[in-house]
C-alpha cells in the first residue's frame, strides 16, 4: 500500500462537505419525523394541520434510508479516494455534477412526499400510485450516484495507469468494491422505476406487474444495505487500526471478505420476499442459502477486528487475557461510537439470521421486530461508526481539530444513542414476536389483551425514540461545532498502513474480470428462472390507485 | 493467501456450523415439507368474484370435514371481507374450535395487503393477482387480532379482524 497520503486540496473538502451537509440536515429532518411516528403510535399524542402519519413515515424512510446514508457514503467514499489516488480537476466537475443531480432529485422527492402526494412509504410498492415526480426525483437519486461511482472507477483507473504493476490502495480497492455492488444492484430498482413505474404514473402504461416490481426492488433493497455495511467495514478494517495505534490486519483478508461481500449480497432479495403467493418456494430456498454466504465474510471481518485490537495491544505491553481489551482508547469517540455499532452487530446478525431463515420468517414477517432489526444494524451499526467518522472527517476537511471538549459531548452523545436505541429497538423486537405490526398508526384494532400489551411497547418506543432525538440534536450540534467553530488545527485522516513484514497480496484480488463475471454469474443463476416464471405465470396486471394514499 | 491458524479454527467452526443449520432448514422444507406460502395460483383482480372460493356467498368459514374448516377472505382497502352472517351484517370475528385445522384462503381485489393472525405461524403477503394460502392448527385458546401487516394507504392501521378459539 501506499505509505503517503495524498492531501486533500481546498476544492476538493468543499465537495466532501457539501455531502457531509446534506447527510446533517437529513439526520435533523428524518429524525424528528422518527420522533413524531413514535409519539403517534403511543397513543398519546395526535400531530397537528391534519398531517398524515403516512406521510412523516414515508419522510422518515426516504430521508434516512435513501438520502442521509447515500450522501454520506459518496461523500466519504470521494474523500478515500482523495486520500489514497487522488481526484482530477475534470474528474472533481463530475463528482459535483452527481452531488447536483441527487441533490435535485432528493429535493424533488421530498416535496412530493411532504405535500402528501407521494405517501407510498420508502418501499412505494405498486399499485399504490405516488405523483410521477416522485419517482422521477428517486431516479435522479440514482442516477445521480451513478456519476459518482463512474468518477470513482475513473479516479483508480487512472491511478492503475500511472503506477503499473503496483497493487490498489485498500481504502480505493474498497469504495470500488461497494459502487460496483451499488451499480450492478440499482439496476433492479432503476429498470423497475423507469420501465414500470413512470411510464404507468403518467399514463401511459394501463396496467402494472406488482409481483415483478416487487422482486426487482428487493434485488436491490438487500444490497442496499450492504452498501450501507460496507462502508463502515471500511473504517473498521482501515480506519480503527490506525486510531488504536496499530496496523493492518492483513490487506488480502479484506480484500478477500470485501470480494465475498460483492458476490453474496445481491442474489438474495428473495429472502425478503418468503411469505409472497407467487414465487417457486424451492427458488426462495435456494436465495435463502445464498443469503448465508455473508456469514463467512462476516466472521472473516469479525476475526480481524479482534485480532488488530489483540495484536496492538501486546505490542505495547499488555500481558494479561484480557489486559489488551482493558487498554483499547475507550475516551476517544472516534473509536469508542464504532465499537459501540461493532458490539450492536452481533444482536442485529442475530436477528438478521432469524429474518432470512426459510420458515422462522413467518413469525416476524412485517411485524415491528423488523424494524428493531433495521434499527439495530442500520440505525447503530451503521450510523454510529458514520458519527465515528464524522468526528476526524469533519475538522480533517475544515481545518479545524476534534477538541477535548468536542470528544466528551461525543462519548456523551454516543451513550445517549446506544441507551436510547436499547429501549427503541428492544421494544420494537419484543412487541414483534408478540405479532404487533410494523409501517402502522396507533391503532387499538378490535382491542382486547393482545393489542393493549403492544401499546405499553410502543409507550416504550416513544420513550426511546425521545431519547435518541436528544441524541439526534447533540450530533448535529456537534457537527456545526466541527464546521464553524472548533479551534483551527489538523485533524489526522488515519488510515492503518500494512506491517513491513507483511506478506505480498495475490495479484489474482485484483482481477475485476473474475471477480464481476462470478458476481453476474450468480445473479443469473439466483433469477433468471424464477424471473421467466413470474413473467410467464403472470395475472392481469395492475390499475393505478390513487385514493388509499389520499390522492 | 495467509491464514493465522485460529483464524482457520475460527471459520471453519464458523462454516460447519453454518452446513448444520442449512440443512436443518433444508430437511425442515424438504423432508418435512415447511414452506413459506407460494401456491403460485393467479386471478383476475378486477374479477375475484370469478373464483369459487371468492364469491360473495362462500366468504368467511365453513367447516369440510370434521375438526376442518377453510375461510375465504377478500381484502380491498381498508376491509376483509369475511361474508355477512344470516341477518346480514358484515362478519369481523371467525370462531373455531380449539385443536382445529384452518385453511386461510384470501386475495386482494385493490393493493398489496398483510394478513396476519398474531400470535400464530399465519403471516402471508396477499397481492392483486395472487391467492395467498396458508394452514395452520389452531393450538391455543383466545382471541387473537388478524391485522393487516403490509402498508395499504391511510386506513392501513383500520384493517383487521379477529380469531377467536374456544374450548
Amino acid at each position: 500500500m501506499t505509505k503517503v497520503q495524498l492531501p486533500l486540496s481546498k476544492k476538493e473538502s468543499r465537495l466532501y462537505m457539501a455531502f457531509m451537509w446534506v447527510t446533517y440536515i437529513s439526520l435533523l429532518i428524518g429524525g424528528l419525523m422518527g420522533l413524531l411516528q413514535t409519539l403517534v403510535r403511543s397513543g398519546k399524542y395526535t400531530l397537528p394541520f391534519n398531517i398524515d402519519y403516512y406521510t412523516i413515515l414515508t419522510v422518515h424512510g426516504v430521508i434516512l434510508g435513501l438520502v442521509l446514508t447515500t450522501f454520506f457514503i459518496i461523500g466519504f467514499q470521494f474523500s478515500l479516494m482523495g486520500k489514497t489516488v487522488g481526484i482530477s480537476d475534470k474528474q472533481l466537475k463530475v463528482a459535483w455534477l452527481s452531488f447536483w443531480v441527487m441533490l435535485i432529485g432528493t429535493i424533488m422527492a421530498a416535496v412530493t412526499i411532504l405535500v402528501g402526494e407521494a405517501s407510498v412509504l420508502y418501499t412505494f410498492y405498486a399499485p399504490l400510485r405516488a405523483h410521477p415526480a416522485f419517482y422521477i426525483g428517486l431516479a435522479l437519486v440514482i442516477i445521480g450516484s451513478w456519476i459518482a461511482a463512474f468518477v470513482n472507477f475513473r479516479q483508480l483507473y487512472v491511478w492503475k495507469k500511472a503506477h503499473k504493476g503496483e497493487k490498489s490502495p485498500l481504502p480505493a480497492f474498497m469504495v470500488i468494491i461497494n459502487m460496483l455492488m451499488w451499480f450492478i444492484a440499482t439496476i433492479g430498482v432503476a429498470t423497475s422505476v423507469l420501465v414500470l413505474f413512470i411510464p404507468w404514473s403518467l399514463g401511459y402504461a394501463e396496467t402494472i406487474n406488482v409481483l415483478l416490481s416487487r422482486t426487482l426492488f428487493w434485488y436491490f433493497g438487500h444490497p442496499l444495505v450492504y452498501f450501507w455495511l460496507l462502508p463502515a467495514y471500511m473504517a473498521w478494517y482501515v480506519v480503527i487500526p490506525k486510531i488504536i495505534g496499530g496496523k493492518l490486519f492483513s490487506d488480502a483478508l479484506a480484500r478477500m471478505a470485501f470480494i465475498l461481500l460483492l458476490m453474496f449480497s445481491i442474489p438474495v432479495g428473495f429472502h425478503h420476499q418468503l411469505t409472497e403467493p407467487g414465487i417457486d418456494p424451492t427458488w426462495k430456498f435456494i436465495q435463502v442459502v445464498l443469503t448465508f454466504m455473508v456469514v463467512i465474510p462476516s466472521l472473516m471481518t469479525a476475526f480481524s477486528i479482534f485480532a488488530t485490537f489483540e495484536t496492538t495491544g501486546r505490542r505495547k505491553g499488555f500481558k494479561s487475557l484480557f489486559g489488551w481489551f482493558k487498554k483499547l482508547p475507550w475516551k476517544d469517540v472516534r473509536f469508542l461510537a464504532p465499537f459501540i455499532g461493532m458490539a450492536a452487530f452481533i444482536p442485529g446478525g442475530a436477528g438478521g439470521i432469524v429474518n432470512a431463515s426459510h420458515q422462522m420468517n413467518a413469525l416476524v414477517h412485517n411485524t415491528i421486530w423488523i424494524t428493531g432489526h433495521f434499527h439495530l444494524t442500520a440505525a447503530t451499526t451503521v450510523i454510529l461508526t458514520f458519527f465515528g467518522i464524522t468526528y476526524w472527517l469533519v475538522p480533517h476537511l475544515t481545518g479545524r481539530r476534534l477538541t477535548p471538549r468536542l470528544n466528551k459531548l461525543g462519548i456523551i452523545q454516543t451513550f445517549i444513542w446506544t441507551f436510547g436505541m436499547t429501549i427503541m429497538s428492544g421494544s420494537m423486537h419484543i412487541q414483534g414476536l408478540l405479532g404487533g405490526p410494523r409501517r402502522s398508526s396507533f391503532s387499538e384494532y378490535a382491542g382486547g389483551e393482545q393489542v393493549a400489551t403492544w401499546i405499553n411497547y410502543q409507550i416504550a418506543q416513544a420513550v426511546g425514540g425521545t431519547i435518541l432525538f436528544i441524541g439526534i440534536l447533540l450530533m448535529v450540534y456537534i457537527f456545526i461545532q466541527l464546521t464553524f467553530f472548533a479551534p483551527r488545527g489538523v485533524q489526522e485522516y488515519p488510515i492503518a498502513v500494512e506491517e513491513d513484514d507483511a506478506e505480498p497480496t495475490p495479484k489474482i484480488l485484483e482481477n475485476w474480470y473474475l471477480w464481476i463475471g462470478i458476481t453476474i454469474a450468480l445473479i443469473l443463476f439466483a433469477y433468471t428462472i424464477p424471473v421467466i416464471d413470474i413473467l410467464k405465470h403472470s395475472p392481469p396486471g395492475s390499475l393505478p390507485f390513487d385514493w388509499p394514499i389520499g390522492r | 493467501m495467509h491464514l493465522h491458524k485460529y483464524e482457520k479454527i475460527w471459520l471453519v467452526f464458523g462454516m460447519a456450523s453454518l452446513v448444520l443449520f442449512l440443512l436443518i432448514i433444508g430437511f425442515a422444507a424438504f423432508w418435512k415439507g415447511t414452506h413459506p406460502q407460494s401456491h403460485i395460483e393467479t386471478i383476475d383482480p378486477q374479477n375475484v368474484e370469478a373464483h369459487d372460493a371468492f364469491k360473495p356467498e362462500n366468504l368467511g368459514i365453513r367447516e369440510v370435514a370434521d375438526g376442518k374448516y377453510i375461510v375465504n377472505i377478500v381484502a380491498s382497502a381498508f376491509n376483509y371481507d369475511f361474508g355477512k352472517d344470516t341477518e346480514g351484517n358484515a362478519i369481523k370475528t371467525i370462531r373455531v374450535p380449539k385443536g382445529s385445522t384452518v385453511l386461510y384462503q384470501i386475495t386482494t381485489k385493490d393493493v398489496v395487503h398483510g394478513f396476519q393472525v398474531a400470535g400464530t405461524n399465519v403471516n402471508m403477503m396477499v397481492e392483486p393477482g395472487h391467492i395467498s394460502r396458508y394452514e395452520a392448527v389452531m393450538k391455543n385458546v383466545g382471541e387473537f387480532t388478524i391485522v393487516c401487516n403490509e402498508y395499504c394507504g391511510i386506513g392501513h392501521h383500520q384493517m383487521y379482524g379477529t380469531v377467536e378459539v374456544y374450548e
